[in-house]
C-alpha cells in the first residue's frame, strides 16, 4: 500500500531520484574535515533567516514613523518577540562568520581552481547579495546606525562621475534617507534579495554536484571511465548519474548518512554558541547590535562614531584608507571583485595548501590576518595611526593576489597523493 | 513524436513546405526588436516609481528663514528637504580671519561647483555677514559640528572656529571650505538662496532663477 503510493508519486514526481542523486548517493570524498561543515551551516542559517524573518515581518511596520516603536513593541509586547528578534539578528552575524569560514576553506584547499569556477562565481554573487541583504536589514529597525549607516552606503554611488548626485537621489526616493527608502529597502530586503539568494544557493548546488566536492588533499575521486579496477573503486552504491561518466574511488561515502552526520555535530557546537550570543549576549558588546542603534533615527543629529557591522569593517577600512572619494569606493569593490577573480588570477595546478609552496602557506595565514586587522581598524574610532595602518594593511590585500599571481605560474609544488592520504 | 523537431534545417515531414530562412531570419528579429522594446517599454513605470514622489517633492520646497533674531557669532539651524541648513551672522573679526589661513585649504576660491556662481566669493555667501550652508560633510554624508571660541584649535592650529565632521574627520573653516589632509573632498554646499527682506532669507531659490 505504501510502496503503491510512493511509486505512484515517484513516477509522476522525481523525489527519490533527486534524493539519490544529491544525498543518499552522492560521492563526498572520505577525507572532508571540519572546513567543510560551514556550507551546511550556512544553509541552516539561511532558513533561520527566512523563518524568523517572516515571523518579525509580522510584527513590523516598515515606515519611517513607526519603524523603530514597532521593534520595541516586538522586543517588548510581542509574545517571544525578543526571542525571534535576537534569533534574526544573531543569525545575520553567524551567517557572514560562517560565509567567511566557507570562504576561507575554499581558498586554503584550492576549491575554486579548476573546475569550480563558476561554482566560486556563483558563491561571489550570494557572498554580495548578503551584503545588501544585511545592509538593508540594518537600516530596518530605523536606530541612528540604521539612519547614518544607510547614509554613508547610498552617498557611496555619489561618487560615481555625471550620473552620482541623481542615482542617490533615485535610490532614495527623496533628496534624504527618508520613509521611502526605508520602505523600498523594506521590499527588497523581505522579498526580492531572499529570492535572489535561495536562487543563487540553489545554483551553487547544482553546479557543485555536476563537478564534484573538493576535499583537503585537492585529489580527485573521480577518474575516466573504465581506468580503474574493480578493486580500486567504491563499493557504495553511488548513482549512476555519476558512475555512468566516471569510475569513482574508492575514497567516497555517500554524502547521507554519513557526511551529514558529521555536519551535524559541528552543528550541535554552533548552536552551543549561537545560543550564548542569543540568549546571553545578544549584542556582543555593541559588535553585533550597535550601541547608537538603541536611539531613534534623527536627521539633525550624527552619531559620534559611524560604523557598520562587523562583517563590513574590512571594506570599510579599505574605503577610509584611500584619500580620494571615487578612488576609496573603486578600491572598496576591486576588493571584492579580486576574491571572485581568484581562479584566474590563481594560475597553479596543484589545489590544497598542504602541497604547495611555504610561501602560498604564509600567504594564505597573512591575509587572514590582513583581513581581520582591516576589520578591527574599520569598526573602531578614527586615529592618526589607524590611517597609516589601514593604508599598509590595503596595499598588503591586494599584495595577497598580486604575490599569488606571480608566484602560482611557477610554483614548486610537492607531488599530490595519486589517493587521499589519510 | 519522434519526428518533432525544433531544428529549422531539418527537412524530415517538410519536403513540401519550402522553407525561406530570409523570412524566417526576418521575422525572428522583427519579435525580438517588438518584444525588447516591450521589455524597455514595462521598465518605465518600475524605474520610474522610484524617482521622488510627488509628496515628496512638495517636502522639497523651498523654505523661509527668519534671521532677525541671530546674534553676531550665533548659528541657527533650519531645515530645507530634510537637510540641516545652517545660517550662521559672521563677526567683523571672524571675517577678516577668513583670509590668514587660505594656504591651509583645499579650495579656497571655491573653484569647484559647490556653490551658486553669487556665492564665489572669499566668504561664499550673498551677503558677507550671513553665511548659508547645507550642513552635510561632503565626504559621506554627515553633519559635521560647529565648534566656537577656540575649541576648533585643537584640529586646526591658529583658526578658533569651524566645522569637525566627527565621522571621519573632515574640518571646515567659518566660510565651509575645506581643509587639507581630510577626506571630504569638496567645500560645504551652499544652498541656493536669497533675500526676501532684510529679516528674511528663502531657501531653495536665487534671484534671477526660475
Amino acid at each position: 500500500m505504501w510502496k503503491n503510493l510512493m511509486d505512484w508519486i515517484e513516477y509522476r514526481l522525481p523525489i527519490m531520484r533527486v534524493a539519490n542523486m544529491h544525498a543518499i548517493q552522492y560521492p563526498a570524498p572520505r577525507n572532508m574535515n571540519f572546513w567543510y561543515m560551514f556550507g551546511f551551516l550556512a544553509t541552516i542559517v539561511l532558513v533561520n533567516q527566512i523563518v524568523t524573518g517572516i515571523w518579525l515581518t509580522m510584527s513590523y511596520n516598515p515606515t519611517a514613523e513607526g519603524a523603530f516603536a514597532s521593534v520595541e513593541y516586538i522586543m517588548r509586547d510581542v509574545d517571544y518577540g525578543w526571542m525571534l528578534r535576537y534569533m534574526h539578528s544573531t543569525g545575520a552575524s553567524a551567517f557572514f562568520i560562517v560565509v567567511y569560514l566557507h570562504m576561507f576553506r575554499g581558498m586554503i584547499y584550492g576549491s575554486y581552481q579548476k573546475p569550480r569556477e563558476l561554482l566560486w562565481l556563483f558563491g561571489m554573487f550570494i557572498y554580495l547579495a548578503l551584503m545588501a541583504e544585511a545592509f538593508m536589514g540594518y537600516v530596518l529597525p530605523w536606530g541612528q546606525m540604521s539612519y547614518w549607516g544607510a547614509q554613508v552606503i547610498v552617498s557611496l554611488f555619489s561618487a560615481i562621475p555625471v550620473i552620482g548626485p541623481d542615482l542617490v537621489i533615485w535610490i532614495q526616493g527623496d533628496y534624504v534617507i527618508s520613509g521611502a527608502t526605508l520602505n523600498r529597502f523594506f521590499a527588497l530586503h523581505v522579498i526580492a534579495l531572499p529570492l535572489v539568494i535561495v536562487i543563487l544557493v540553489f545554483l551553487h548546488i547544482v553546479a557543485l554536484h555536476e563537478v564534484g566536492s573538493n576535499n583537503p588533499d585537492g585529489t580527485d575521486v573521480k577518474r575516466k571511465k573504465g581506468s580503474l579496477s574493480e578493486e580500486e573503486k567504491t563499493k557504495f552504491v553511488i548513482h549512476e548519474y555519476y558512475t555512468s561518466k566516471y569510475d569513482i574511488v574508492d575514497d567516497i561515502v555517500p554524502f547521507f548518512p554519513h557526511i551529514v552526520l558529521k555536519d551535524l555535530v559541528g552543528f550541535a557546537f554552533f548552536l552551543l554558541a549561537f545560543c550564548y550570543v542569543m540568549f546571553f549576549n545578544p549584542g556582543m558588546g555593541g559588535y553585533f547590535l550597535e550601541h547608537p542603534n538603541f536611539e531613534i533615527a534623527n536627521n539633525l543629529k550624527t552619531p559620534e562614531h559611524i560604523f557598520p557591522v562587523w562583517y563590513f569593517t574590512p571594506f570599510y577600512a579599505i574605503l577610509k584608507a584611500v584619500p580620494d572619494k571615487l578612488g576609496g569606493v573603486i578600491a572598496m569593490f576591486a576588493a571584492i571583485i579580486a576574491l571572485a577573480l581568484l581562479p584566474w588570477i590563481d594560475r597553479g595546478k596543484v589545489k590544497s595548501w598542504r602541497y604547495r609552496c611555504g610561501l602560498h602557506r604564509w600567504n594564505l595565514i597573512v591575509f587572514a590576518g590582513v583581513f581581520i586587522f582591516l576589520g578591527y581598524l574599520g569598526g573602531t574610532p578614527q586615529e592618526n595611526w589607524k590611517i597609516t595602518a589601514s593604508q599598509i594593511l590595503t596595499i598588503m590585500y591586494f599584495g595577497f593576489f598580486a604575490l599569488l599571481f606571480i608566484y602560482s605560474k611557477n610554483e614548486k609544488c610537492l607531488p599530490v597523493p595519486a589517493r587521499i592520504t589519510e | 513524436m519522434s519526428d518533432v523537431s525544433l531544428d529549422a534545417h531539418d527537412s524530415s515531414g517538410t519536403e513540401n513546405q519550402p522553407q525561406n530562412n530570409s523570412r524566417r531570419r526576418f521575422l525572428t528579429v522583427a519579435t525580438s526588436v517588438v518584444g525588447g522594446v516591450g521589455v524597455v517599454g514595462v521598465s518605465v513605470p518600475f524605474i520610474g516609481s522610484w524617482n521622488p514622489s510627488i509628496k515628496a517633492k512638495a517636502a522639497g520646497a523651498d523654505v523661509e528663514a527668519d534671521i532677525s533674531k541671530i546674534e553676531p557669532g550665533q548659528l541657527i539651524r533650519v531645515i530645507w528637504r530634510s537637510k540641516p541648513v545652517w545660517i550662521a551672522r559672521r563677526t567683523p573679526e571672524l571675517l577678516a580671519s577668513l583670509a590668514n589661513d587660505e594656504d591651509k585649504l583645499k579650495d579656497p576660491n571655491s573653484e569647484q561647483e559647490q556653490q551658486p556662481e553669487f556665492a564665489k566669493n572669499r566668504y561664499r555667501s550673498l551677503k558677507e555677514e550671513y553665511l548659508v550652508l547645507v550642513g552635510i560633510c561632503t565626504h559621506l554624508g554627515c553633519s559635521p559640528q560647529h565648534l566656537k571660541d577656540g575649541a576648533f584649535e585643537q584640529y586646526v592650529e591658529g583658526v578658533p572656529e569651524g566645522f569637525f565632521c566627527p565621522c571621519h574627520g573632515s574640518k571646515f573653516d567659518m566660510a565651509g571650505r575645506v581643509f587639507q589632509n581630510v577626506p571630504a573632498p569638496l567645500n560645504l554646499v551652499v544652498p541656493p538662496y536669497m533675500f526676501l527682506d532684510d529679516n528674511t532669507i528663502l531657501i531653495g531659490s536665487e534671484e534671477g532663477a526660475a
